[in-house]
């Protein structure tokens, strides 16, 4: 092979999918008709798993780190909610779309805000804005309903032909073909010219500017695209659950996020939605055990990731399977923890 | 002759401090010129100014007679100015083929493409190939920059900068910590690069500075001491008082 042609398979190494990236969205799929029943917290597991996603493309890709990307998810939500409920948009996807638009315009403009700074500024910044509009939302209650939220939401069919349906099989699947098809987006921006600057200015910025990359003009390009992905998470909450309340700008919800990328780890971009699904099981399984302390558990789990270090517990949770690929295909381990890949 | 890059009574204060004491140095095209002072004579400052890091309290930079004291960093390497760094400054968890790879992507103006994958475009490539061989990097070009030996990252240092094509190229100390055994390949890549690329080097090393450099010029309390060529500045007594002598105790 000459140096060309090794250079250029090489460079598009990174982008060809993984034998593992297919089976995990057949997984995905193939959870749909195994679990019949259990639509709605799947549904949930979806929804959080996209809003991680847009978390991870501005943290594990351009290193800005934010506690408040509950004020994008929550712009969508009403949007989509007030689009609805007023008629404006009856088709779901496209007020998906334009309510996806909307947390982007805001996106847009606080993102100049948001990339002075260091780390410590940004959290505060990040911070402030998501209770600026969740006071906003409060304050301007003949528009958003106030600490009831929206009431009385009729979703139309989705493109006119699906109905959303009470056990929340509608919501599902058009949840997860949002997902996947940003998902895809996501995956094809990540793995450009574009996606490797980003990963420059988070490894040093410094250098990123000195070979001619615009650093601010990348970061707000980012973090404009990351609102729109929360905003669209947030409008598939008000879409497929019929209601948007106050608690959509919570601060809780931009923390529980950052746990889910903790938990999932981050610039990989299966680390939010692995993330979700481990973080909506263990919060069912301790509200389950005990009702009242559930967040203990959690708390401690979150302790123990942390001390104990993401890589290793990976590893070893994935021994078993490698063990059993080795075996049996005599390959090198299939599924490796993301600290060791690439 | 013509000026690839010159400054014109800089000046640069931190409070009281005046680091940078109205500095006009001209640098002609194709030179290979060197930059030295005594440590805390304000080279990096300089620098500093000429890449955009740090804005001049008064004075001007131009490049190849165009005023660039206004300009941004990014900017000013798509003017042709770029730089290496004398501690390392790379991307840890970036493979040196991504690192060059993004150089020449933004170079060519390519580097915002969102919707283009790595590695489609047979002319990036084809540059990306041509540097990583010439720098002795195609072996590791699969490796993360972190794990390589200190002498390849301090070749791909100096092969980022390359890869912006530059006009000037400044050069803070290419040497800098180096180990003996891997201090040749760098003095070769730099002896090796493009005569029609001006270099300012900056250096502290004399052994480096009188075997590259064609004309030298002496920075001392952040003003210019005395410029000329090599063998000039070696006999001047005032260099010899506040550098040279320095230098040889050392």
């Amino acid at each position: 092979m000459t140096a060309l042609t090794d250079v250029s398979s090489q460079a598009a190494a990174g982008a060809r999918w993984r034998i593992s990236e297919v089976v995990f969205w057949l997984l995905a799929l193939a959870c749909a008709f195994l679990f019949p029943s259990r639509y709605l917290i799947m549904t949930d597991i979806v929804r959080l798993g996209l809003f991680a996603l847009s978390l991870d493309l501005i943290l594990g890709y351009a290193g800005i780190v934010s506690l408040g990307h509950a004020a994008f998810f929550g712009v969508g939500a009403y949007s989509a909610g007030l689009l609805a409920l007023h008629g404006i948009i009856n088709e779901p996807v496209i007020a998906l779309v334009a309510a996806g638009l909307v947390a982007a315009v805001l996106g847009f403009l606080t993102s100049f805000l948001v990339i002075r700074g260091v780390d410590l500024t940004r959290l505060m910044v990040t911070l402030g804005i998501a209770l600026l509009l969740e006071a906003l939302a409060e304050r301007f209650s003949d528009v958003t309903g106030g600490s009831d939220g929206l009431q009385g939401i009729e979703m139309q069919p989705i493109l006119g032909l699906f109905a959303f349906d009470m056990f929340g099989k509608t919501g599902f699947f058009y949840s997860l073909i949002v997902l996947f098809i940003l998902f895809l987006l996501a995956r094809r921006i990540v793995y450009s010219p574009f996606g490797l600057s980003l990963r420059a200015i988070r490894n040093n910025p410094l250098r990123a500017a000195a070979i001619g990359v615009p650093v601010n003009r990348r970061l707000v390009a980012v973090y404009t695209l990351a609102a729109f992905y929360a905003g669209i998470a947030g409008a598939l909450f008000t879409q497929t659950s019929a209601l948007a309340s106050l608690d959509v700008f919570a601060f809780e919800r931009s923390a529980d996020l950052m746990l889910v990328l903790v938990i999932g780890g981050t610039g990989y971009l299966y680390g939010g939605l692995i993330g979700a699904v481990v973080f909506k099981m263990l919060q069912e399984f301790f509200q389950s055990l005990t009702p009242q302390y559930w967040l203990f558990w959690i708390g401690l789990v979150l302790v123990v990731i942390v001390l104990v270090g993401r890589a290793r517990i990976h590893r070893s949770v994935l021994f078993v399977p490698n063990l059993i690929i080795r075996q049996f295909v005599g390959r090198k381990a299939v599924v490796v923890p993301e600290s060791d890949a690439s | 002759m013509t000026i690839a890059l010159e400054t014109q009574g800089l000046e640069k204060s931190f409070g009281g401090l005046r680091v940078t004491r109205d500095l006009s140095l001209k640098v002609t095209r194709g030179a290979r010129h060197a930059l030295i002072g005594p440590n805390g004579a304000g080279k990096t400052t300089v620098i500093n100014q000429l890449t955009g890091v740090l804005r001049p309290n008064s004075g001007r930079i131009l490049l190849e007679g165009s005023d660039i004291t206004g300009l941004s960093v990014h900017k000013r390497v798509l003017r042709g100015l770029s730089r290496t760094f004398q501690i390392n400054q790379l991307y840890a968890d970036l493979t040196p083929l991504e690192t060059i790879g993004l150089a020449v992507s933004e170079r060519m103006g390519r580097g915002g493409d969102w919707w283009r994958r790595m590695g489609t475009r047979d002319d990036v490539n084809a540059e990306i190939t041509e540097i990583l061989s010439r720098f002795h990097l195609l072996d590791a070009m699969s490796e993360l920059t972190s794990t390589l030996p200190y002498g390849k990252q301090r070749l791909l240092e100096i092969a980022v900068a390359i890869a912006a094509k530059p006009r000037v190229l400044l050069l803070d100390e290419p040497a800098a910590g180096v180990p003996e055994s891997e201090r040749h390949d760098i003095l070769a890549a730099v002896a090796a690069l493009p005569r029609d690329v001006t270099v300012l080097l900056i250096e502290h090393d004399m052994d480096l500075v009188f075997s590259f450099a064609d004309r030298i010029s002496v920075l001392v309390n952040g003003g210019l001491l005395t410029e000329g060529a090599p063998d000039e500045v070696a006999r001047d007594p005032q260099v010899r008082a506040v550098y040279l002598g320095e230098a040889a105790d050392a």
